[in-house]
């Protein structure tokens, strides 16, 4: 095919292809180019998840990987011991927290930096931009080391910057009340330039006549952006807050990395549950919690479309 | 009312600056901390200008962490990683944008309904599937996974449809054979596509960890970010100076070339993100 030149027209009649009917030559076109992706795709992705659910429903172990007929067939066992797996009630908790507070909290600031980004008077916007935007590129695990050094009671930036104006911090993660709190503020930290980013291309679609002209009416700016700037955004802000929460949802590296999921399970996530079940050889089990969490992930997306979606 | 506005400006630029102070301040104690040494690093109270500069450091980190085969294996996981979804990503996007097959609706479908799917629902059996194949612990094992992701085929498509038919039709009148016209006549108009695409894939696999994590086995295999975590996860008393050192290593390729490219980045995370 390669080697064929710019006199290719000439030869291509001659070919037999040309023959069949045009519909069917399309047609073995398009399954020879999407053949290669399906195949990786079902192996790799479809039966994973497929096989994820007829797993949840087994005892497989990692033991049983060589010998697949020791493994059983166990119902809905997994699914019910999971309500009586105190840790798991304790990571579905803390990952509740997480996402409750957390998701409002960057959508905020998110938002905060776009209005601000947006106001026309703002110089250097393209540095604030990019500096917002760092952390969202980097490896969550770096960060979660950097955060690990920077929240440590003795040698952390953020003690020492306290010990400066005479305030004895306290340590930070390894306080089971603090723990989880400081993991939501280097979230916000890390997330809020991608909604930034979202949320500034939104803004950009509403006409600045209607701040004219709301303005002539006598609003001020809190009325502008209430009334405003935030229907307007509904679209852009219901997206920004399904990715973050099925983001943040799946919480855990952070915790692995920085805490360890202590002190106290106090910030074991489900996902790190299921990584540590996974890690125990309970692949079953580990499997039924996955399918938990997914379920979580689609609820609360669905239940985001519902109360923010369009009303007409 | 000049002096309202003045002042309505003043403090805009004051809270933006304390914010950019906030986000850009640990990447900066990080790298400056990195180069302290690690009595340093633990005094009390913290020196913020390092007053002895050292690269031990950065030294340790290549003879303790076997950080070398552990950026390699990040690079070569990565650059293979894109390649396969620059190839198997726009193939199935040019078949799903401009091509009738039958099934066409059905597969773009199921690709789009695996989209949300996140990777602890997947890992799992994933895992089982690639150590039946014998693929534990290899380049194989780490990459093959994600050489075929929804998300570069719902990129590609979307970026397809808004390429005319007629090209393509006048190109068929002219008897050239379909992957001729993909590739002389489709790919070249797919610039900005692909550039996100290798952008955001690069990135994904270069700051993927929970997979390299369960399927790298001995070190000779790790990733970046598992060499790293492991590290600062195995010890009760972290060496700080190392551990820091191997995080700037991680992060500074990153931001260099998020500085340089930012106006790609942030153009294909807007576009990508509202269509």
């Amino acid at each position: 095919m390669a080697t064929v030149t710019a006199t290719a027209p000439a030869e291509a009649p001659a070919s037999a292809g040309d023959r069949r009917p045009y519909r069917i030559r399309q047609g073995l076109a398009g399954w020879a180019f999407a053949t290669p992706f399906t195949v990786l795709f079902l192996l790799f992705m479809a039966v994973p998840v497929l096989a994820s659910l007829v797993m949840s429903l087994t005892d497989l172990r990692s033991t049983d990987l060589r010998s697949p007929l020791a493994v059983e067939f166990v119902g809905l066992d997994n699914y019910t011991r999971l309500f009586e797996d105190a840790q798991f009630r304790r990571a579905a908790l803390n990952t509740a927290v997480f996402v409750v507070v957390g998701v409002p909290l960057t959508m905020a600031v998110g938002l905060a930096a776009a209005s601000a980004l947006n106001s026309g008077l703002v110089r250097f916007r393209t540095l604030f931009r990019v500096g917002f935007y760092l952390p969202v590129v980097t490896s969550i695990v770096a960060l979660a080391v950097v955060w690990r050094f920077l929240l440590d009671p003795e040698a952390g930036l953020l003690n020492n910057a306290l010990r400066l104006v005479g305030v004895d911090g306290p340590n930070w993660l390894g306080d089971s009340h603090l723990a989880l709190p400081s993991i939501i503020a280097m979230a916000v930290w890390r997330n809020f330039g991608f909604l930034m980013v979202i949320f500034l291309a939104g803004l950009q679609t509403i006409p600045a006549e209607l701040y004219e002209s709301s303005k002539l009416d006598g609003a001020g700016r809190w009325a502008q952006f209430r009334h405003i700037t935030v229907p307007l955004l509904r679209p852009t802000l219901l997206f920004g807050g399904v990715v973050t929460s099925v983001g943040y949802l799946q919480l855990f590296e952070e915790p692995l990395v920085m805490t360890r999921g202590g002190p106290l399970d106090s910030t074991l996530s489900v996902s790190y549950h299921i990584y540590n079940q996974f890690g125990f050889g309970n692949y079953g089990y580990a499997a039924a919690v996955s399918y938990v969490l997914f379920a979580a992930i689609v609820g609360l997306s669905i239940l985001q479309f519902r109360l923010l979606g369009s009303r007409d | 009312m000049r002096r309202r506005d003045l002042v309505a400006r003043a403090s805009l630029y004051t809270i933006l600056g304390a914010g950019l102070l906030v986000v850009v301040g640990p990447f900066l104690w990080a790298v400056l901390s990195s180069l302290k040494p690690e009595a340093e690093i633990r005094r009390i109270p913290a020196t913020w200008w390092p007053e002895a500069f050292t690269l031990d450091n950065y030294r340790d980190l290549l003879s303790r962490l076997d950080f070398p085969q552990a950026f390699a294996n990040s690079a070569i996981v990565a650059v293979l990683t894109t390649l396969g979804n620059l190839v198997f990503c726009s193939l199935l996007g040019y078949a799903l944008a401009k091509l009738r097959f039958p099934g066409r609706r059905a597969l773009f479908l199921v690709v789009l309904g695996t989209l949300m799917v996140p990777s602890m629902v997947t890992f799992v059996p994933q895992f089982v599937m690639v150590s039946n194949l014998g693929l534990v612990n290899s380049y194989g094992g780490l990459i093959l996974p994600f050489l075929a992701t929804p998300f570069g085929v719902f990129l590609m498509r979307q970026y397809l449809l808004s390429i005319p038919d007629e090209l393509i039709e006048a190109a068929r009148v002219d008897g050239a054979g379909e992957l001729r016209i993909f590739a002389r006549i489709v790919l070249p108009l797919c610039g900005p596509a692909l550039a996100t695409l290798t952008i955001l894939t690069f990135l994904a696999s270069w700051n993927n960890f929970l997979w390299p994590l369960v399927v790298a086995t001995t070190e000779d295999k790790y990733t970046l970010p598992v060499a790293l975590a492991l590290y600062s996860v195995g010890q009760n008393r972290i060496d700080f100076g190392l551990v820091l050192a191997g995080a700037v290593a991680v992060l500074l390729p990153v931001v260099i070339v998020f500085v340089l490219l930012q106006r790609h980045f942030l153009r294909g995370i807007a576009t990508t993100g509202l269509k």
